[in-house]
Formats: structure tokens, sequence, C-alpha cells
């Protein structure tokens, strides 16, 4: 079938169109050329005055894995407030801050994203964040896979293996866990807590191991590199949350020596100590060394106001923000000698001092770094507020007086701590389509996503242009995904199942001797039993994986 | 005949993985690291292999359209069971969706007690590789622990090496209410555990006194229940002492009314160790015949754990009013379907309303079921996925047979489809 999209005006950044009227065709899920000759277009749809782009990525957000399953369970009260009906063509589920997978994935089309990434994929638990992703439905999916707390890695480094060693490691955990990059939380951290230390500096050793987050960060960010995964060593560093961390985030920038590095959710790593409060906004200092250094990429995890759900790897961080938890339960929880998580409930509210200035700093450093395809817009969902609040976050970027006037809602003395004010910056649509789209496909190395050129899958947004950047980006007229028409006004018209994106690098594989080894001594499940077979994401008749080239293939 | 290593087992909770089974054509042989439990749950045969409606065989297209047809005009069924695999889970959840029923999992009368601390005030968890290399100190609360999980000690606490003991027989062992049935917790230096006994509904007031003699509050009284306060004091003291403990618990086994105070008792206790600058963890004991599966899977789809209504549209948890027994028993059901692929022993409540088995093949029955299907287990018949009691793990499970059995999930999908063609 051939479907022809007519007179859109298209916002297309991987071919550098910025708004021009053109067409599009879609023929087998791909985009293709104007066919030559006679042709019959099957069906038509009249775009003038429409707003065109590829279908939305989001490039970190928390939709699979046990934490967030975690998180669901323990907010009954949460999905009450929003309850979702089953219909005709999709299931019941809940909603709000850790919608159900189900739910997840019809909000997130009807927002017009087609794809997302679970940036925490513990490898011991890889499976169960694949089996929840394999029921969202429409979007593409795919995870970076933790490492960096695992006892294996970190005896590896007390043995001082060479960086042969961990490359093999890496590439061999980012094949058995089925994933497109490699992720790292608080560097060593999660296992500190283990052995009780409660706070792990980029130059702290590791009371067992002797070794610092900042090693870790290093000889994770050259394997990444070295064995060429498209996606940089995506990084949530050490001192979430703590006063004064934007000096460890600008020193783990230097300490990073030029290789790529991914900092994500850095609103949560942009503190300053000044101030009556001695909580300050470091997000000018951080977007400077941002706009320098052109290996860094960040995405920011804005918060907004209201109540949600932080699900996160980071343990020991989290154990110390419960006393912030509510309402007042939250779990923590060590796990197989790999990871841990923590979740706790938080309720940002405008009229709290600090919650009002972590909105302000994500919002400067938004509109302080230059380049926007270093530059990712997330929530760090459900962490600094549910996706579903994208809409609203992309007015406060590009309207400036809209901002202005939230901006004189908040706890006076924030007002006074941040500079947003007098920032005029207003993002365009064009620079929107980068951060969403054609920049998070580029920084996570998906081939054929993220742009509208003939060859690319037709995952294809369509909304009508409006003032209220708000309304526009809540409701677009039309979503296609693989060239399906699975939104109108809005709503879920159709379902299909995407993809799982992954990378394959070689290693050598004589690795696994001393793997086996360490699972049959210490692990509590056989070396084979642990590795996820292409089977298993398949056989359920849903579920693809897509695998794309590592940087020196492509 | 062929023999296959290293196979999970749903069985145990404690995805014990290293079996040797011989398969000898639908037939199998646990041969090497079997248990009380897993061996005679491997070894079940087989005996129906046909469906049945009112006691006849029948084929599996049938059989299908039949249940289809019972569920067709019902307001309220209940699905009751729930044991099977992730897959199988997918599938129950899809139909309950359709045609509005309560899905309930056997084991959540017991398992609410834990749901309910965690739903309230949360808790700090570990996992078993974390126990079988770091864990110091194991304090076992109202529970034969053995009994339960015949190999846990073996695999997780007097495993030859771990990472960070020098010798895991130093171990020390407590147990707190319910003295173990044998000797598996005795180290292999011989250190036997320490067995402090009271009657299971007297844990409350124990578990209380430990508590506030963690938190250095004071005691008037000697005793409690039958045990001394010294003596609580010194679990307390070695908790306390210890790098990291580890307190493990069987919700089900805490029976008596509102155990949930006593797991969030337990948990809180577990928070205030953690807030005086040493670690312990809490490891709540489950898994079992897919209990944490189906609240895994239920929780992911809907919010909720596995005690989930679907009758007004849209997902309701009531972790009382959506309970089998009670629906039942006061008329509140319409029709049941009972799905049990692991265990042949746990048959289905005897009720008046029509009656859908989903079920391993070997069950018997008081009372005939309207519709029986006999289903492959996980594991045995089919692959698929299973999680551990820890909650993190899914186990991956294989086919060891050709039984031509078809799995829950083909069975609940394929009895959907027939409702939606109706």
């Amino acid at each position: 079938m051939l479907i022809k999209l007519t007179g859109g005006a298209v916002y297309d950044p991987a071919s550098g169109v910025d708004g021009k009227q053109q067409d599009i065709y879609i023929e087998d899920g791909h985009i293709v050329s104007k066919p030559s000759g006679d042709f019959q277009v099957d069906k038509e749809y009249d775009l003038n005055g429409k707003i065109v782009m590829s279908g939305a990525i989001d490039m970190h957000t928390h939709i699979g894995g046990g934490k967030g399953n975690i998180a669901r369970i323990l907010l009954p009260e949460d999905h009450r407030q929003d309850t979702v009906k089953r219909t005709p063509i999709t299931r019941s589920g809940c909603g709000h801050a850790m919608p159900s997978t189900f739910v997840t994935g019809y909000r997130y089309a009807e927002m017009g994203y087609t794809a997302g990434f679970e940036p925490a994929l513990l490898p011991i638990n890889a499976r169960q964040a694949h089996m929840e992703m394999a029921d969202i439905p429409i979007l593409d999916k795919g995870g970076y896979v933790m490492l960096g707390s695992d006892d294996y890695l970190l005896r590896l480094l007390t043995a001082k293996k060479d960086q042969k060693a961990i490359n093999d490691y890496v590439a061999w955990t980012i094949q058995s866990a089925k994933a497109i990059g490699i992720k790292v939380v608080n560097p060593g951290g999660i296992n500190a807590f283990k052995f009780n230390q409660r706070k792990l500096d980029l130059d702290e050793q590791n009371s067992h191991y002797g070794v610092t987050p900042r090693d870790i960060l290093r000889v994770l960010a050259t394997a990444v590199k070295e064995i060429g995964i498209s996606h940089p060593l995506h990084v949530h560093g050490c001192n979430l949350g703590v006063p004064g961390n934007m000096q460890t985030t600008l020193d783990t920038i230097q300490g990073i020596g030029g290789l790529p590095m991914h900092l994500t959710h850095i609103q949560f790593h942009s503190y300053g100590t000044e101030g009556d409060f001695k909580f300050s906004s470091g997000a000018a200092q951080i977007a400077e060394a941002v706009n320098k250094n052109k290996n860094i990429t960040i995405d920011v995890g804005q918060i907004l106001f209201g109540q949600t759900v932080t699900a996160s790897g980071d343990s020991m961080r989290q154990h110390a923000n419960h006393k912030h938890a509510s309402p007042n339960k939250w779990v923590t929880m060590d796990i197989e000698c790999d990871a841990g998580c923590g979740i706790v409930p938080f309720k940002y509210k405008d009229q709290n001092f600090v919650n009002a200035l972590q909105w302000a700093i994500g919002l400067e450093t938004f509109l302080l770094v230059d380049d926007p395809w270093r530059i990712f817009l997330t929530t760090d969902h459900p962490n600094g507020a549910p996706f579903t609040c994208y809409p609203h976050l992309i007015r406060l970027l590009m309207d400036r007086s809209f901002r202005n006037d939230v901006l004189s809602t908040i706890h006076p003395e924030a007002q006074k701590m941040t500079t947003l004010a007098s920032i005029e910056r207003e993002y365009t649509l064009q620079e929107i389509a980068i951060m969403t789209r054609t920049g998070a496909a580029k920084l996570i190395g998906l081939k054929d996503r993220g742009g509208l050129s003939s060859g690319n899958w037709a995952d294809i947004t369509v909304y009508t242009d409006n003032a209220d950047r708000q309304l526009m980006f809540e409701k677009p007229d039309y979503v296609f995904k693989d060239g399906q028409l699975v939104v109108v006004d809005g709503k879920v018209v159709s379902t299909k199942w995407g993809t799982t994106h992954t990378v394959k690098p070689d290693f050598d594989a004589s690795v696994e001797k001393d793997l086996k080894d360490y699972f049959d001594r210490y692990l509590t499940m056989k070396l084979g039993n642990f590795k996820i077979s292409d089977d298993e994401m398949t056989e359920d008749g849903r579920g693809s994986l897509t695998v794309h080239p590592l940087r020196n293939q492509s | 005949m062929t023999v296959i290593t290293e196979v999970p087992s749903p069985f145990c909770g404690i995805g014990t993985d290293d079996l040797i089974i011989r398969v000898d054509g639908v037939s199998l042989k646990v041969i090497e690291n079997g248990c009380a439990v897993n061996t005679p749950a491997f070894e079940q045969a087989i005996t129906d292999t046909s469906p049945r409606v009112d006691g006849k065989e029948v084929s599996l297209g049938i059989a299908v359209a039949k249940a289809a047809a019972l569920l067709k005009d019902t307001n309220q069924p209940v699905i009751g069971g729930c044991a099977t695999d992730v897959n199988g889970m997918r599938a129950l959840l899809a139909l309950a969706d359709r045609c509005g029923a309560v899905v309930d999992n056997m084991n959540f009368t017991g398992a609410r007690n834990n749901f309910l601390a965690m739903q309230d005030t949360g808790w700090m968890n570990t996992t078993l590789a974390e126990v079988k290399n770091r864990c110091d100190l194991l304090l076992v609360v109202g529970t034969d622990l053995e009994a339960f999980a015949p190999r846990f000690f073996e695999h997780y606490l007097w495993n030859k090496e771990s990472m960070f003991l020098d010798n895991t027989g130093n171990r020390q062992v407590i147990y707190l209410g319910k003295a173990p049935s044998g000797n598996a917790s005795t180290s292999p230096n011989g250190q036997k555990a320490k067995i402090l006994e009271c009657a299971t509904e007297d844990l409350p007031d124990v578990i209380a006194v430990l508590r506030a003699l963690v938190k250095d509050q004071p005691i008037r009284a000697a005793s409690v229940c039958g045990i001394a306060v010294a003596d609580l004091q010194a679990i307390a003291t070695s908790l306390k002492a210890a790098k990291y403990s580890v307190v493990t618990w069987s919700a089900g086994a805490l029976t008596y009314s509102q155990a949930e105070l006593t797991v969030q008792t337990l948990s809180e206790m577990i928070k205030d160790i953690n807030n005086q600058n040493t670690r312990c963890s809490g490891l709540p004991l489950a898994g079992k015949e897919g209990d944490q599966t189906a609240n895994q899977v239920c929780g992911w789809t809907t919010g909720y754990p596995a005690r989930t209504r679907f009758s007004r549209g849209y997902p309701e948890y009531d972790p009382y009013l959506n309970d089998t027994r009670f629906l039942l028993d006061n008329n509140e059901a319409d029709a049941l379907v009972w799905v049990q692929a692991f265990n042949v022993n746990a048959v289905p409540p005897v009720t008046n309303l029509p009656t859908i088995v989903i079920g391993r093949s070997g069950m018997t029955f008081e009372k005939e079921p309207d519709v029986l299907i006999p289903v492959g287990t996980p594991g045995i018949d089919h692959a698929g996925h299973a999680y551990r009691m820890d909650n993190v793990v899914a186990i991956r499970l294989q086919k060891l047979r050709d039984s031509g059995l078809p799995s829950t999930a083909h069975v609940m999908n394929a009895i959907e489809q027939a409702l939606q063609e109706r």
C-alpha cells in the first residue's frame, strides 16, 4: 500500500529540512522516494497547515525492569487516581506516575513517541526488563545494561586485568543482556553501600576493592569506545542530589579525558552550596563545561511539580533520600552481587525552596547549553516527573512568557536564586525535533530511525501548529509506526508491536571460561541459564530483534 | 533416553538450576541434586492427555469452545490458582481483562502479609547471591526453612567459597519462633543454630520486643511468651554487630490474624539496624508454584499484585474482597476458572458454579469440573519463565520432553480468541 502525506511543513534535522512544505511517501513500513512514472496512491492525507516530524524517541525512561515494577506495586493509591478502561482495541491498566506496560505504550504513542529506552537494565534482571517491555505496545524499545558496581568488574580492576579483558566482559554482557548501550550508576557506589559505605566521591575508594569511581568511569568509557558501541557510556554520576555535587560533575567531565560520555539527568547533579539555604544552581557552570567539551552529551532529568515516584539503581543515594519520601514508604534492594535499587515516592512542591530551585536548574540547563544535538529532553521518567508531562515541558522551553509566568508562582527565595527570568532563549521547532528525535537516534546509534528521508522506517508524527505548544504536542493529528496509522487526534486507533534495538559487539570467546568459574563459585545461576537467547525475545510472536551496526561498521 | 543437565526448577522457589534429569519418553527421573520438593514435582507422571467436557473426552477445540460458552455471559468470573509461567499469566490476564474476571493467586492470602507491609511502609531487602557471599548472620523468623526449601542451606549458607567471608561455616544461624525440622542449619563445622522457640501466634509480642531492644528501648519484663528478654537482647546485639545480617520469613507461615504487622515490625527493625552504622536486609521467602510470577506479571500489566478484578473494565486491587474463597462463599462469582500448571494436588475449591480447570495432567477431582484441559508444566513440557523467591531473578525454564500437552498460554489465548469470535 502506498500512502502519501501531502503538503505538511516538515521538520527533519536529519536531512536539514527546517519547516519546508514537502510530500512524504510510505510503502511497506518505510519512507520511500516519490515513485517514478505513473503510480497510484492508495491513501492520501492532506497535511496542509500541519507540522510533520519523525516519531519521538525517549532516550532515557524507566519503562522496564524490577525497580519500576516495585514502584508500581508500592503505589496502589496513585493508580486509583488514574484508572484506564479497556476498549475494543486497547487493554485496561493504570496511569499516572508509573503506568502499566500497556498504558505506557498507548500514552507515549498518543504524544507522538515511537520509541523508548530503559536506561538501567541490570544484567541479572535484564530478562524481566525485556519481558515488561515486550508488553509495551506500539513503541520500539531497548536498554542500556548496568555495570560498575558488579563484583566481577571490580574484581577485574583489583586484579589489574588489562583493558582487553574489560572490553571482552563488557561486550559479553551487552550481548547476554540484549542491550544497546552501557550504563553506570553511582560508579562503584551501589557496591560500596553493601559494605556499609554511605557516600562515595569521585576519588574515594571502595573499602573492599580499593577502586574509585574515577577508575570505573575511565575503563568503562574506554571499553565502550574500543568495542565500537555508538552510544557513549551512559553515566549517572556520584553524589546524586547532594548540595555541592556540581563540582563532582565538573570533575567527572574533566576526568574522562575527552572520551565520549553521556551524563544523564544532569539536573540532579548540578547543585551548589550558596545562599541562605546552602543550596544553589550550578547550571551555568555545568552548561559552560558541556558547551566546551564536545565529547559530552547530557539529558536533563527535569523535575515538574506534583506526585511521582523515584526508581533508581542508586541504592546508596536512594537510601539517603528516603527521609524525603512522600508518602512515607520506600524500598531498597541489594541485588545478586550485580547492582541494587531504591524506590522512593516524591512529591515535588513549587512552594518548597529546594524543589522550586530544582525546577529552575533543569530549565536553566536546557536554555544555557548551546548545541541541541548534545542535550536531550527527559524527566528521567518517573523520577523527575511522569513522561506524560513532556508537552508541558516543551511549552516551558518554547514560550518565554509562559515560563516566566510559572516562575513567578514558585517559592520566592528560589526565584531570587535563579537567572531563569533573564534568559531569553526560546527553543524552535527544529531544535525540539533535534532533541527529541534525530539527535536521540544519532546518540543511540539507531540506523533508519529519527529521520524522514527515504529509507527510514516510517515512524511519523503530525501535529497541528498551535501557539500553545503544550496543546500542540499533547495531541498529534496522526502518528504512524512503521507505516501503520496508530494514533488519530491524540487517541490510539490501532496497535502493533515494536522491535527491540540492540548491538552485538564481538568478544573473545575465552571470556566465558573465567566467567563460568565465577558463576559456579559465587553466583546462584549457571552461566548458560544467565544468557538471554534470541528465542526468548521472539517466541511469543510479538517481539523482534534489530541489531544495529557498531560505530566502525556504519 | 537422554540426560539433561543444569535443569532449572520452578518448584522450590530458590532457583535451583543444577538438576540432572533422565528423560525416557515422557517419564522423568531426577538422577542428581534432587530434593523433597523438586524430585516428586519433576517425576509426577502424566495421566490425562485429553480434555474433558462433563467428564467425556473431547478435542481441545471443543473444550475451548465450551469454556468460552461458559464464560460468555458471566458478570464476574473468578480465575483462581494463577499458578503458571510468565506467558501463561500474560494470557490469563488478557482473558481476565476481556471477560471482566477476578484474578487471584492461590498463595495470595499468605503473601498479603508481605504486600500490606510493603505498601504501607516499604522495606530493605536482598537476594540470594548477596546471602551466599555476604550474610554473616541469618535470623529465621517463624519458618521451618529447610522444609520450605530443602537445599537452601547447602546452596546459600554452607557454600564452600564466598567472596567476602573467610569461612562460611562460621556464619551464625538463629531461629526465632518455629524450630527447624532437621539439621540442615548446622554448619559444616558442627556449629548448631541457636533456637528460641515460641508459639507462632506469639511472634507479634516477641518481634515487638526485639525491635524495641534494637532501638535501645528499656524493657521491664524478664521474659516474653516464654523467651527470656536477655536472649532477645543477645539477638539484638548480634544483629547490630554483624556486618551483613539477613532476616528471613515466610509470609504464609505467619498463620494468625494481622500478621502483616509482624512483617512490618521486622521490616522497620531492619531499617533501624541500617541506621546504626551497619547493614541488614530482609529476605521474604516465596516463589512457589508461580506466586511471584503471578504478582510480577499482574504488577506490570495492571499496577497491582495478583488479587485484582476487571469487572468494571479496569483493574481494581483489593487484598481481601478479591479472595476466591470469599467470592465463592458470598455468591459474588458466577464461574470459576482454575489455573494450576505445577501441582496436581492443588485442586480447585468445590463449588456449584460452572468450573473450568486448566490443570497439570494428573489432577483428581472430588467433583468433575465442567471443562478440564490438561496442560503441560512450564520447565518440563515447554520452555518459559518463572520468578524466584527474591523477585529479581526470572529463571529461564527449559522444555525437557515432548508430551504434546499444550501450554497454559496456548489454552488461555484460545479461550480468549473464542470469546472474541462469539
